[in-house]
C-alpha cells in the first residue's frame, strides 16, 4: 500500500520535473547579464526622469548604446553613472546635477484672488476650464498636481503662499513635476555652485500693467535686468525675462535692479558691504527705480499712470 | 409616443423662467470687445488697426484658416486698441476694442422687415455668403456653418436637422425667436435645404413648447419638404448625435461625423442667421440671448451686438441679484462659469444665468459606490465612472478602449450621481489626453 | 464687490439632488413591511435582534472611521444601519446577543472596513457576517423558534419550540410542508426578514417606483431559479421539489430582491447584472438540490460579488453607434 502511493507520487514529481525542464529551456529568454547589474546599481526609483520607462527599460538601453553620452539617471548622478560605466566598460560622461525650479512667486499677499474656484482640486482641470483664481493666467494654481506627481515628496504647496515650493536636498531633477504642470512654470534648472542659483521667478506674458495689476510680484518685461546683465544672459521675449543659465555667472546685478522682485537669488549668504566702486552705481540705479517705478504702491492703476506720467515727462 | 433618442438620457428642471418674453433690443454701449476666436478653429486675422473707423457690419478680422469665420463689426466708431480680453474661454485673448459713435450701417445690409422669399443664388453662393458672414454654430458649439455645409467627399446628405430643442433648462433665446420670427427661420431652411442639395428637412421641436411647434407646423404648410417633428423632452437632445438618433433613428458610429448618415444639423438661431445673411445681406454681428435666473428681478430675451460686456445685459434686467454666486455663460448643464461681468458676448452666448450663492456651491464628493446610476443616463453609452478612474489612474489605454472620446461632454453623469463625484470633470480631462494620443498616431 | 466673491467650476452646475443616504434610506423603507412581519411572528426576539445589529454595525462603523481610519465618520448615510438591518434579517430571532454583536463585527470591520468602507468592499458585508456566523456557530444559526399563527408578538419562546425551516425538512426528506399560503404571508419557520415573500415584494416596488433599483437583478435570479428547480421537479417530482416551493421559501426573495441589488457588489451594465443574477440562480439551486446545505442564496451571492469585478471589466455597456 505504501509502496504504491511513494512510486506513485514519485512518479508524478518526475514527470512535473520533466515537464518544467522541457518548458524551462524550449521557453528561455536570453537576457544580456549586464543588463541585471546594471538595473541593481540604479536607485529602483522607476521615476521615468531618465526619459526611459522605469529603471529596467534604461538599464536595457545603457547596454544597448555604444557610448553612454545623453545618459543619465538624474536620480543617482555621477556616481551612479560612474558605476554604470564601470559595468559596462564605457566612458561616462559628466553631466551637471540640475534641481527643479518653480518660476512664481505670486503669493496670496501679492496676487489678489478674483474668485473662488470650486471644482476638482487638480491644476490640470482647473487649467482647461480657465485661468485661475487671480488675475494673472500664468501662475501657480497651488492643487498640487506637481506633488502627486513626485515620487521623492520633494515638492509641496505652502499653505501661506499658496505655491509650489521644491525641497533641494530630496529634489533628483527627474522632471517628473514638469511634465505634470499644466501651466509649465517649473523649470530643471543648473543647480549651480554651493546650489546657488538666480533665476527669473516669474512666467506672465502679459503687458506690464496687466501683470502688475495682477501680481505685484510679476516680472513686468521692463528689461532693466537684461541691460545691466554684463554677460548678456538676459532676455525679454513676451513680456517676460529669462536668464540663461549656461551664460549666468551669478553676479547678481539683476536681482537688484528688478523693480518688482520678480528675480530670485538662492543660497547666497547675506549681502555684505560690498566695495565702495560697485556700490554706488548699484545704489544709484536703486534710487532710479524707486523714483519711476514706487514698488509698494498697491493701486496697480495708479502706478501704471504715474509710470506714464514720467514718459511725458521725459518726452518735454 | 413621441419620438427621442434611444440611450439614457435625464431631465432637469427646466426653469424657463423667460418664456414668453419678447425679445427687446439692447443699445450698443460706449465700447464693445470683438473677441477674434469666437468659433472653433483657428482664430480670426484683424484687419483693422487701432485709430480705424468702423461702421456696423465691417469686416473686422477674416478666417484664419478653413476651419475658422470672419468676424464684422456690431457697432460704428473708432478702433481703440488691439489687445489681450478676458473672453468666455476664461482666459486672456486677442480682441478688437471698438469705442461707439452714432448707429451707422454699412451699405447694402436691408434693415427692413420686409420677409424675402425668393433666392435665385446657386447653392455655392449660398455657402460662399454664409461664409461670407461669418456665421457659426449659434446652440453653443460654435462650429463654422459654411464647413458643415461642404461635406467631405464621399458623403451626401440627404436631410437638413434644424435643432430648435433647445434642451438646457433656464435657456429659452430659440424659444422666442421661433415664435417671432418664424416665417424667417422657414425660409433660412429652405435656404441651407438649396445649399445642401436635399429635398428634406425636419424641425425638432422639444415638447415642452407647444405654443413654438403649434406656429411653426402651421407656417410649415406652405412650405414644400419641410416637417416640424415634437420630441419628448430628454437632455441632451439638443447634442447633434441624440438629435439625429431621435429624428431618424440613424446613429452615427464612433469618431464618425453627422454626415454620414446623412444629416446636417443646424440650430434655429443659426438658420435665422442664415436668412438675415443671405436675404439681407447682414452678417453676423448680433444675437439672441437669454438672461436669466432665479434671483434675476426680471428674466428676459434680449437682441444683443457681439461685443457688450454681459454686465450690460445683467442690468437690463434689473441688476446683479445681492446674493450672486456664479455667473454663467450659456445654460446650467455645458455652460461656462464666468471670472467676470465684464466679458463680452461671443456668437456663441445663448444665455446668462445667475446662480444664488445657495445654488453654486458644490457638495461633497464621496468614494463611487457603483450604483450604476451614470451608466444609464450617458446619451452615448459610456460607463462614466469608469472613465474617470481611467483619468484619475492615467490609464490612457483603457480610457480609449472605453470610448472616452465619444463623450459629448453633456454632464448627465455628474448631474445624476449620487456620490457627487465630479465624473465630468475628470473625463474631460481624459478624453482631452486621450484625443491628443489619436491625434499624434494619425499624424505618424 | 461681488467680483472677488464669484464660484467658477466646471459644468454642469447644477446636481439632481440625489444622494447615496436617499438611496440607502430608501431601502431602509422598503425594508418596513418586511420587518412589521417578522415583528408580528417573532415578536420580542426579532425587536433584540435587529436593535442590536443595527447599534452594534453603526458603533462599529463610527469607532473604526474615527479612530482606526482617522477619517469623518460618515455613519449617517445609512449605509451602516443598512448592512444591520439586513444582517438582522438573516438571523433567527433567538439568537444570543453575544454571536450577533460577533457577526456585526466581521460584516462592518472585515468586510467592509478592511476594504476601505462603502463603495469598496469587494463582497455584500451582511451576507459575509451571516455567512461568517452560518460556518462559526451552525447550531445557533439553524436553530428557528417554532412559529404560531395564532400568536401576534410574541414576548418569549420556550426552548423545546424549535421548528425548522421549509428547506431543511426538504433537505431531510420531510413531505409534509407549509402551504404556500402560509410561505406567501410568512406563517413559518426561519430568519427574520426572509418569511414573508408579500412584504419582500412590497419592498420591491417602493424601490421601483423610487428608482433606487431597476429590476433586471430580482427578476432574473428568480426566474432562473423557477426554470432549474422547475426542469428538475419534471424529471423528478418525487426527489425534487416544485419550482413555486423553491422561489417562496428560504431567503430567495430577500436575496434576490436586498442583497444581490447591492450597488457596490453587482456589475454596472444591465447586460452585466442579468450575467449576474443568472449566476447566482444557477449556484442557488444547485447548492439547494446537490449540496449538503439545506440554502445556498448567502453562498451564490457572494461567489458571485467576487467575478463582479470580472463582470464589469468584460461587460461594457452599448455604446452609441454600436450596432
Amino acid at each position: 500500500m505504501i509502496l504504491i502511493a511513494v512510486i506513485s507520487l514519485g512518479a508524478i514529481g518526475i514527470v512535473g520535473a520533466l515537464l518544467l525542464y522541457v518548458a524551462s529551456k524550449k521557453f528561455e529568454v536570453h537576457e544580456d547579464p549586464r543588463i541585471g547589474q546594471v538595473q541593481a546599481a540604479l536607485p529602483g526609483a522607476n521615476c521615468g526622469g531618465c526619459g526611459y520607462a522605469g529603471c529596467a527599460g534604461f538599464a536595457g538601453a545603457c547596454v544597448k548604446a555604444e557610448s553612454l553620452d545623453g545618459m543619465l539617471c538624474p536620480v543617482g548622478g555621477a556616481p551612479v553613472m560612474a558605476k554604470i560605466a564601470s559595468i559596462l566598460g564605457k566612458e561616462a560622461t559628466a553631466a551637471e546635477p540640475k534641481v527643479a525650479v518653480v518660476r512664481c512667486n505670486g503669493t496670496c499677499q501679492a496676487r489678489p484672488r478674483t474668485n473662488m474656484y470650486d471644482g476638482v482640486k487638480s491644476c490640470t482641470i482647473a487649467s482647461s476650464l480657465y485661468g485661475g483664481e487671480t488675475g494673472c493666467t500664468f501662475g501657480c494654481l497651488g492643487y498640487g498636481d506637481c506633488v502627486k506627481a513626485c515620487n521623492f515628496d520633494a515638492i509641496h504647496i505652502n499653505p501661506e503662499t499658496g505655491i509650489a515650493e521644491v525641497d533641494e536636498e530630496k529634489c533628483t531633477a527627474c522632471g517628473a513635476c514638469v511634465k505634470a504642470c499644466p501651466k509649465g512654470i517649473i523649470e530643471l534648472r543648473k543647480k549651480g555652485p554651493k546650489s546657488r542659483r538666480i533665476y527669473v521667478c516669474c512666467v506672465n506674458k502679459d503687458k506690464g500693467a496687466v501683470a502688475r495689476k495682477a501680481c505685484s510680484n510679476a516680472c513686468i518685461g521692463c528689461g532693466k535686468c537684461a541691460k545691466e546683465c554684463p554677460f548678456g544672459a538676459i532676455t525679454v521675449e513676451n513680456n517676460v525675462a529669462y536668464i540663461d543659465y549656461t551664460k549666468c555667472r551669478m553676479c547678481r546685478k539683476c536681482v537688484a535692479v528688478c523693480p518688482t522682485g520678480a528675480i530670485h537669488e538662492l543660497n547666497f549668504p547675506p549681502r555684505k558691504e560690498q566695495p565702495a566702486e560697485s556700490k554706488a552705481p548699484l545704489a544709484e540705479s536703486k534710487a532710479q527705480t524707486e523714483t519711476k517705478l514706487p514698488t509698494h504702491q498697491p493701486e496697480a492703476a495708479q502706478e501704471t499712470t504715474s509710470s506714464i506720467e514720467v514718459k511725458e515727462e521725459i518726452k518735454k | 409616443m413621441l419620438r427621442t433618442f434611444r440611450i439614457g438620457g435625464i431631465h432637469p428642471p427646466e426653469n424657463k423662467l423667460s418664456a414668453g418674453k419678447k425679445i427687446t433690443a439692447i443699445a450698443a454701449p460706449k465700447q464693445v470687445i470683438i473677441p477674434l476666436s469666437q468659433h472653433i478653429g483657428a482664430p480670426a486675422q484683424a484687419l483693422v488697426k487701432k485709430g480705424d473707423v468702423v461702421k456696423v457690419g465691417t469686416l473686422l478680422a477674416k478666417a484664419g484658416g478653413f476651419v475658422s469665420a470672419n468676424i464684422h463689426s456690431s457697432v460704428s466708431g473708432k478702433v481703440n486698441k488691439i489687445d489681450n480680453a478676458l473672453d468666455t474661454s476664461g482666459y486672456r485673448r486677442p480682441a478688437i476694442y471698438i469705442d461707439v459713435e452714432g448707429d451707422e450701417w454699412e451699405e447694402g445690409i436691408d434693415r427692413s422687415e420686409t420677409l424675402v422669399k425668393e433666392c435665385n443664388l446657386s447653392a455655392k453662393e449660398i455657402i460662399d455668403k454664409i461664409a461670407e458672414a461669418g456665421i457659426v454654430g449659434m446652440g453653443g458649439a460654435t462650429f463654422p456653418t459654411h464647413v458643415k455645409l461642404m461635406p467631405p467627399p464621399g458623403n451626401k446628405a440627404e436631410i437638413v436637422i434644424v435643432n430648435a430643442v433647445e434642451c438646457e433648462p433656464y435657456l429659452t433665446a430659440d424659444h422666442e425667436l421661433m415664435l417671432e420670427k418664424g416665417e424667417q427661420i422657414l425660409v433660412g431652411v429652405t435656404l441651407l435645404m438649396k445649399a445642401a442639395n436635399v429635398n428634406k428637412a425636419v424641425i425638432g421641436i422639444e415638447n415642452n413648447k407647444p405654443d413654438a411647434i403649434a406656429h411653426m407646423t402651421k407656417l410649415a404648410a406652405a412650405y414644400q419638404g419641410i416637417e416640424v417633428m415634437p420630441l419628448k423632452v430628454k437632455y441632451p437632445q439638443g447634442g447633434e448625435k441624440q438629435l439625429i438618433d431621435a429624428v431618424t433613428a440613424r446613429q452615427v458610429k464612433s469618431g464618425a461625423l453627422p454626415i454620414s448618415v446623412g444629416a446636417i444639423v443646424q440650430n434655429v438661431g443659426t438658420v435665422y442667421a442664415v436668412y438675415e445673411a443671405v436675404q439681407k445681406n447682414k452678417p453676423l454681428f448680433e444675437r439672441v440671448v437669454t438672461v436669466t435666473g432665479k434671483a434675476v428681478k426680471a428674466p428676459s430675451n434680449f437682441l444683443v451686438r457681439i461685443g457688450t460686456p454681459i454686465s450690460t445685459l445683467i442690468e437690463a434686467a434689473g441688476g446683479i441679484p445681492e446674493n450672486t454666486g456664479k455667473i454663467i455663460g450659456g445654460g446650467p448643464m455645458m455652460g461656462k462659469a464666468l471670472i467676470s461681468a465684464e466679458v463680452p458676448v461671443g456668437k456663441g452666448s445663448s444665455g446668462v444665468l445667475l446662480m444664488t450663492k445657495e445654488e453654486s456651491v458644490r457638495k461633497p464628493m464621496h468614494d463611487c459606490i457603483r450604483c450604476a446610476k451614470c451608466v444609464s443616463v450617458c446619451p452615448m453609452g459610456l460607463n462614466p465612472a469608469f472613465l474617470m478612474r481611467s483619468t484619475v489612474y492615467q490609464n490612457w489605454e483603457m480610457a480609449e478602449a472605453d470610448h472616452i472620446q465619444d463623450c459629448i461632454e453633456c454632464g448627465s453623469c455628474s448631474f445624476t450621481c449620487p456620490a457627487n463625484r465630479p465624473l465630468l470633470d475628470q473625463i474631460r480631462v481624459g478624453k482631452a489626453k486621450v484625443m491628443g494620443i489619436i491625434r499624434s498616431r494619425k499624424s505618424k | 464687490m461681488m467680483e472677488n466673491s464669484l464660484y467658477v467650476s466646471p459644468s454642469p452646475h447644477i446636481h439632481g439632488g440625489d444622494s447615496i443616504s436617499k438611496n440607502m434610506y430608501g431601502v431602509l423603507i422598503a425594508l418596513i413591511p418586511a420587518f412589521l412581519v417578522s415583528l408580528y411572528y417573532f415578536g420580542l426576539g426579532a425587536l433584540i435582534v435587529t436593535l442590536v445589529s443595527v447599534v452594534s454595525c453603526v458603533l462599529f462603523e463610527y469607532l473604526i472611521q474615527k479612530f482606526i481610519m482617522k477619517k469623518e465618520p460618515t455613519i449617517t448615510d445609512g449605509s451602516a444601519m443598512l448592512t444591520g438591518v439586513l444582517l438582522a434579517f438573516n438571523l433567527p430571532s433567538n439568537l444570543p446577543v453575544w454571536i450577533i454583536i460577533l457577526g456585526a463585527l466581521f460584516a462592518i470591520g472585515v468586510a467592509k472596513m478592511s476594504f476601505g468602507g462603502l463603495g469598496n468592499n469587494i463582497v455584500n458585508p451582511a451576507l459575509a457576517g451571516r455567512v461568517f456566523l452560518l460556518i462559526s456557530f451552525p447550531a445557533q444559526m439553524t436553530t428557528w423558534p417554532l412559529v404560531d399563527a395564532t400568536a401576534a408578538f410574541p414576548l418569549t419562546y420556550t426552548d423545546a419550540e424549535t421548528g425548522a425551516t421549509v428547506l431543511s425538512l426538504l433537505n431531510e426528506g420531510v413531505k409534509e410542508l407549509p402551504s404556500y399560503t402560509s410561505l406567501l404571508i410568512g406563517c413559518h419557520g426561519g430568519s427574520l426578514g426572509e418569511v414573508s415573500a408579500v412584504a419582500l415584494l412590497l419592498g420591491f416596488a417602493y424601490m421601483l417606483w423610487k428608482k433606487i433599483i431597476t429590476w433586471h437583478i430580482p427578476v432574473t435570479m428568480i426566474v432562473t431559479v423557477f426554470v432549474f428547480t422547475g426542469i428538475m421537479h419534471l424529471v423528478n417530482p418525487e426527489v425534487y421539489a416544485s419550482p413555486f416551493l423553491h422561489i417562496l421559501s428560504g431567503g430567495l426573495m430577500l436575496g434576490a430582491i436586498f442583497m444581490a441589488t447591492d450597488y457596490v457588489t453587482s456589475p454596472m451594465t444591465k447586460k452585466g447584472m442579468v450575467i449576474y443574477a443568472i449566476g447566482i440562480g444557477l449556484l442557488t439551486s444547485i447548492i439547494r438540490l446537490f449540496g449538503s446545505y439545506p440554502e445556498g442564496v448567502s453562498f451564490a451571492i457572494l461567489i458571485m460579488n467576487l467575478l463582479t469585478p470580472l463582470i464589469n471589466m468584460y461587460v461594457k455597456p452599448k455604446h452609441f453607434g454600436e450596432k
